[in-house]
């Protein structure tokens, strides 16, 4: 490489010393017009733009863009999945509901059905319980008029005889002449019956 | 010299000095690095400490200079999108570097007592002709001879042709120079301008009785500075786009 530090380099520098004494208005004059169409100042701007801007062209789309747009993919990435993670978890959750109300339904069906049955049940008892009792009763009420029927006979049978008894003692007390017992019996059935 | 000559001759040209702070030549072209390269060298370690050591955790949820980052790929990459198509994309790291370098550069420029590396023509135009020759052979490379057909608007008129080929052609050629001078100058002009007003105020200062006018000047640097960010972000900008819709000129040579 021809690499030459010339010796103007100090030449300049000493130039530049001097200047902080001279003023600002004599340095532009010194220098000569107007500092960016001063061609001697275009090699060193050019030759470190091109470096300088050559690295950041390199350094920016080897390593800073591809990471920057590997960050917003990964990012838009994630996102997606996990928007996808909870549409699943929705679904779930939704599924989960509608067969929880199911189960609900059911219980509840089941509960009425057990109640309809206890109720049914309750009424046939009573409505057994109660014949039993009427039968009861009733068998109950036809003894007692058994017995009634049988005391009332009983009793006209007694009344039969008093009465035969009184005839015989009425026809004896009128003729004198004892009337035979068997006889006035057969009257008196006579009597009753015609 | 009166006391008021001293403080007076505040020169607004002094700031684009070119200082060599290392004097060095190579075989006959002088390299020195100057207060420029400083600057180059600044600007673009901003942009890799941008784009590099603030993405050195590649995490999902950014901090905030990663979230800057990303902000400033996703803008680039939309505009070189949006204005060069999708084949465009292939000039994305180009674009990138040359949008990110220009503002960077802008904003350091608009620090004060700093150099603005833009506000040099040279460096405008060295852009400007890379921006070109990329274009021109790019454009040569894709579509051959075809790349001519950029000069011949499609279904024109013959008779208007002979008189528009000439005119795209002119307008073509003058591309390097309106994309470098429209930087440059703009650069330029705003710090000539934020000088001349700081050289008000202290003129004023120095002036007895009129230094109570002196924050007139000082409230129109503050304005001007403003100014002067947006357009530092506005320029560099703009000469992305212009970038953009001369690659894409390339890619599709054809209107």
């Amino acid at each position: 490489m021809n690499l030459s530090i010339i010796s103007t380099a100090t030449a300049a520098e000493n130039a530049q010393e001097t200047h902080p004494g001279v003023g600002a208005e004599g340095q532009a004059h010194h220098e000569g017009g107007f500092p960016p169409f001063q061609t001697e100042n275009f090699a060193p701007q050019i030759v470190w733009l091109v470096v300088i801007f050559g690295l950041l062209y390199i350094l920016m789309s080897r390593l800073a863009l591809p990471r920057v747009g590997g960050i917003l993919e990964r990012r838009s990435e994630k996102i997606a999945s996990d928007l996808e993670a909870s549409r699943d978890m929705q679904t779930k959750a939704q599924a989960a509901a509608v067969a929880n109300n199911e189960t609900i339904r059911l219980r509840r069906e089941e509960a009425q059905a057990i109640g309809r049955e206890a109720q049914q049940n309750t009424a046939t008892e009573t409505l057994s319980r109660r014949s039993q009792a009427e039968t009861e009763a009733s068998e109950k009420i036809r003894a007692a008029e058994g017995r009634i029927a049988d005391a009332k006979m009983r009793a006209l049978a007694n009344v039969e005889q008093i009465a035969i008894e009184a005839a015989g003692s009425i026809v004896e007390k009128l003729t004198g002449s004892k009337v035979d017992k068997d006889r006035l019996s057969a009257e008196f059935r006579n009597v009753k019956s015609s | 010299m009166t006391p008021e000559e001293t403080v007076s001759a505040p020169n607004p040209i002094e700031q684009f000095e070119l200082h060599r702070i290392f004097p060095l030549e190579i075989s006959g072209i002088e390299t020195s690095f100057t207060n420029a390269s400083l600057y180059m060298l600044l600007a673009a370690l901003g942009v890799v400490g941008l784009m590099v050591a603030a993405t050195s955790r590649q995490s999902v949820v950014p901090g905030r200079m990663q979230a800057l980052a990303e902000m400033l790929y996703e803008f680039v990459a939309n505009m070189v999108r949006q204005t060069a198509g999708k084949e465009g994309m292939k000039f994305f790291p180009f674009v990138f570097s040359l949008f990110s370098f220009i503002l960077i550069a802008n904003l350091i420029g608009l620090v004060p007592y700093s150099y603005s590396v833009t506000s040099q023509i040279i460096v405008t135009f060295a852009f400007a002709a890379l921006v070109i020759t990329l274009v021109v052979a790019y454009g040569v490379y894709r579509n051959g001879f075809g790349f001519l057909r950029l000069f011949v608007p499609h279904g024109v008129p013959l008779p208007v042709l002979i008189v528009l080929v000439p005119i795209e052609i002119i307008s073509f050629l003058s591309r390097p120079v309106s994309l470098s001078v429209r930087l440059f100058a703009n650069i330029l002009a705003g710090h000539i301008t934020l000088a001349v007003f700081g050289g008000f105020v202290m003129m004023l200062l120095a002036s007895g009785g009129w230094s109570l006018l002196a924050p007139v000047p000082l409230l129109a640097i503050v304005a001007l500075y403003a100014l002067e960010l947006l357009v530092a972000c506005l320029q560099a900008f703009v000469f992305s786009v212009l970038t953009c819709v001369y690659l894409n000129d390339a890619i599709h040579p054809g209107h």
